[in-house]
């Protein structure tokens, strides 16, 4: 699915830590804006995005409208076996996107 | 700043304008997350109870003048070994001005290393972010950001 972008160096050293880049694509409406005619455009955001390694959940973030839309994270992992990477994220109207990486630990 | 009076003398004396800009320098210093709007002091209550919380030990990177308030970057960091014993479990952002006062909340732990996030984040007008940080012995850290905002984001 191309509605999840993500970047994750593919090896890293044992033990090193390493930044990885998730980038949804998403509107996040927030549900404070008007349309041309006046109406409350209705909230449509994403609630969850999850990044597990190894199986194990490594990064969670709970958004709110006030995440931009397209919501983008940066954070760090400690690169621990070669193994996979899953981020993930689930909207308000319970459509999802994941994507997958591999990460070889040398 | 005061017109002078008749008698030679400014309306407010540059003393006592220093005393008490003075004073409320000292102010924001000292109290750094309690002069908070209600709703705001709300959503810090509904994360976190009535813990105390303490400044210190989070940065925050954010723009000073944000143009667009729709797309603002902000990088938080909290001092913390990140170790199996001694890490931050989360960092909780909340907004002063925008609709809903929270903002975004990252889960971490030992397994990210480093406690570094980044993302961006709408504001709907000039306003303090504040930044909580949950350590895993339960104290609660914190720092705040004044934004500068030019164009308004729908928060």
């Amino acid at each position: 699915m191309a509605n999840l972008k993500v970047r994750v160096p593919p090896t890293a050293a044992r033990g090193q830590i390493i930044e990885v880049f998730a980038l949804a694509v998403h509107p996040m409406e927030s549900g404070f804006r008007l349309d041309n005619v006046g109406k409350v455009i209705p909230r449509h955001i994403i609630e969850t995005f999850t990044c597990t390694y190894a199986g194990k959940e490594v990064f969670r973030a709970k958004l709110h409208p006030a995440i931009t839309a397209n919501p983008y994270f940066a954070f760090h992992l400690v690169a621990s076996e070669s193994a996979e990477l899953v981020f993930a994220w689930r909207d308000d109207k319970g459509t999802t996107g994941e994507e997958r990486a591999f990460l070889t630990v040398t | 700043m005061g017109s002078a009076t008749p008698d030679g003398r400014g309306l407010i004396s540059r003393r006592r304008l220093l005393q008490a800009s003075g004073a409320a320098l000292t102010m924001l210093h000292v109290r750094p997350v309690f002069a908070t709007p209600e709703n705001l002091a709300a959503a810090i209550k509904r994360a976190f109870g009535s813990q105390r919380i303490q400044p210190g030990r989070v940065k925050i990177d954010i723009p000073q003048i944000a143009e667009n308030g729709n797309v603002v970057p902000i990088s938080i960091n909290v001092e913390s070994p990140m170790s199996v014993d001694d890490y931050v479990k989360r960092i909780h952002l909340f907004s002063e001005h925008n609709p809903l006062p929270d903002i975004v909340e990252f889960d971490l732990g030992p397994d990210n290393g480093k406690a570094r996030v980044s993302t961006r984040i709408r504001l709907a007008k000039s306003q303090h972010v504040l930044v909580v940080a949950a350590l895993n012995d339960d104290t609660l850290w914190s720092a705040q950001a004044l934004i500068e905002v030019t164009v308004s984001g729908c928060g």
